[in-house]
């Protein structure tokens, strides 16, 4: 069976700074995966190439089997068309209000008319648990949690195949990354799409994976199920899940040895 | 070594600009002539950018206009020559002052405009969902403003036209005491269609100047609020001079033919 999307020694550098390093990941039709790592380590610069916002200096990124590097933006229309993206900061048009940000792609691409348009944003704000009352507002006037919902709404309006998630839960409060969280998994489960996400967030990763992969230095040095993510002495993936200082993942350029203390680290 | 490495650092940065402008321009007129249009937007972009110009635009040429009176007044009454003032303002705002000071006012306005507000959308990832939402930034975002500003800088620029004339006419029949009349009927007789349409052309290119140096530095603003501001002087700054030097490459086209 051909994964839904399929990543193949992917290479991608800024100048002399190599962000990843020959990424090899699988996603299946209909699977969550979570992918963690820490700041730097190349995640959104993944997520960026998948998208075809980057474009690697080498390897392969298939989606459907369909090979997407070196392809135009306009020779991926029919790609782009199928796939929705939740931003860290919601990303919404500060210039439009809410109801046609949701429904954006439909006005835009598909040439809905505004009565139609704005039943879709009904329907999409519902599914995120938010009230019409939102429609005419701007997105200024939100709140964080507000804004990564519309933005979640304006994800799943088009009910995309595959839905990519940056960061989904960063900056908000505890109860506010739970709602996100059911919100994602509730919209996934209901729309059936194959869904990426990245995150530093061990709560997200339990709510929402299937498949977790944690990347580290441009590479994905482990994946697995998420009863295998618990249950693995993998170092570097018990460091980053249990958030400690001290293990073999460096920080920031310096390794932190566990045997060494902090004062001599530094 | 380190004198040769600077100069080279600077020709290879001035090359990678050059190349991505031309690049970016090749992109923004491809996106203007393929459909999708989206006039709703060109439509807005023609009020904010023209519309709500023109005060700043009017008053610039108003002043323009009675200082350059005054100028020629004096300096011409040293050779008892105060009756060209009408044809020589006229000539003046036609061909140079109004199109250059409304396109460098205009500059000021709306090339910093164009760069925050796309810097903003860059730097908040909204141009990379405008992509994933398979909205071509450069059609939705670049092409109206470029279309806008275009279309906008010559009606402008004979605004300007129309009222730095009659900023000489207030000051050299208040002031100076000139006929009315005469100095209208001389303004008239001196100015030639070809004095005004030069003008406007040179308008519409500065329009498109306007707006592309605002788009282009917005579009390729990063590292957040600084980045932004840094942005908008470029645009400004890069914007004004292309005015200018533009301005002369025209008028040495136009005028020596």
């Amino acid at each position: 069976m051909t994964a839904k999307i399929a990543l193949s020694d992917v290479h991608k550098s800024f100048g002399t700074k190599a962000v990843l390093r020959g990424v090899n990941l699988q996603v299946e039709t209909g699977q969550s995966l979570v992918v963690i790592g820490g700041s730097g380590s190349g995640k959104s610069v993944m997520l960026k190439s998948i998208l075809g916002l980057l474009t690697p200096d080498s390897g392969s990124i298939k989606i459907d089997g369909r090979e997407t590097v070196g392809l135009a933006r306009r020779g991926r229309a029919d790609i782009d068309h199928q796939v929705g993206m939740l931003f860290q900061n919601g990303a919404l048009f500060d210039s439009l209000p809410v109801w046609k940000n949701v429904a954006f792609r439909a006005i835009q691409n598909d040439g809905m008319n505004e009565s139609d348009a704005r039943d879709l944003a009904v329907d999409a704000l519902k599914r995120v648990e938010l009230g019409p009352e939102l429609l005419d507002l701007s997105p200024a006037a939100l709140s964080g949690g507000m804004h990564k919902r519309v933005g979640l709404a304006r994800a799943i309006a088009s009910k995309p195949e595959i839905i990519f998630f940056d960061e989904p839960t960063t900056g908000l409060d505890p109860i506010m990354t739970d709602v996100i969280n059911h919100l994602i998994r509730n919209c996934v489960q209901e729309l059936g799409s194959t869904t990426v996400t990245i995150t530093h967030d061990m709560t997200s990763v339990r709510a929402i994976a299937d498949k977790t992969a944690l990347l580290y230095k441009g590479e994905i040095i482990w994946q697995g199920t998420t009863d295998e993510l618990e249950g693995s002495d993998d170092p570097f993936l018990n460091q980053f899940i249990n958030g400690l200082a001290h293990g073999p993942i460096e920080v920031e350029g310096q390794k932190l040895d566990s045997a060494a203390s902090p004062i001599e680290a530094v | 070594m380190t004198f040769l490495a600077t100069i080279g650092t600077f020709f290879l940065a001035f090359f990678e600009q050059s190349g991505r402008l031309s690049v970016f321009v090749g992109q923004t007129l491809a996106a203007m002539l393929r459909p999708p249009i989206y006039f709703r937007i060109i439509g807005q972009q023609i009020i904010r950018i023209g519309y709500f110009s023109l005060p700043v635009v009017a008053l610039t040429s108003f002043f323009t206009g009675g200082a350059l009176a005054i100028q020629i007044y004096y300096g011409g009454n040293q050779f008892n020559s105060e009756a060209i003032v009408s044809s020589i303002v006229a000539l003046g705002i036609t061909r140079e002052l109004g199109p250059v000071l409304g396109g460098l006012m205009v500059a000021g306005r709306v090339s910093a405009a164009i760069a925050a507000e796309i810097g903003t959308m860059r730097v908040t990832e909204q141009i990379d969902a405008l992509t994933t939402l398979s909205t071509n930034p450069h059609k939705y975002l670049v092409a109206p403003r470029v279309i806008a500003a275009t279309i906008c800088m010559p009606v402008l620029a004979l605004v300007a036209d129309i009222i730095g004339i009659f900023g000489g006419f207030v000051v050299g029949t208040q002031s100076f005491g000139f006929n009315a009349a005469i100095y209208v009927q001389r303004t008239i007789n001196f100015l030639s269609v070809d004095d005004v349409t030069s003008g406007l052309i040179k308008a519409a290119v500065f329009g498109f100047i306007i707006a592309i140096m605002g788009c282009y530095n917005g579009y390729y603003s990063k590292g957040g609020a600084q980045g932004v501001g840094r942005a908008t002087t470029n645009a400004v700054v890069s914007a004004s001079i292309l005015i200018l030097a533009a301005n002369y490459l025209m008028t040495a086209l136009l005028f020596s033919a």
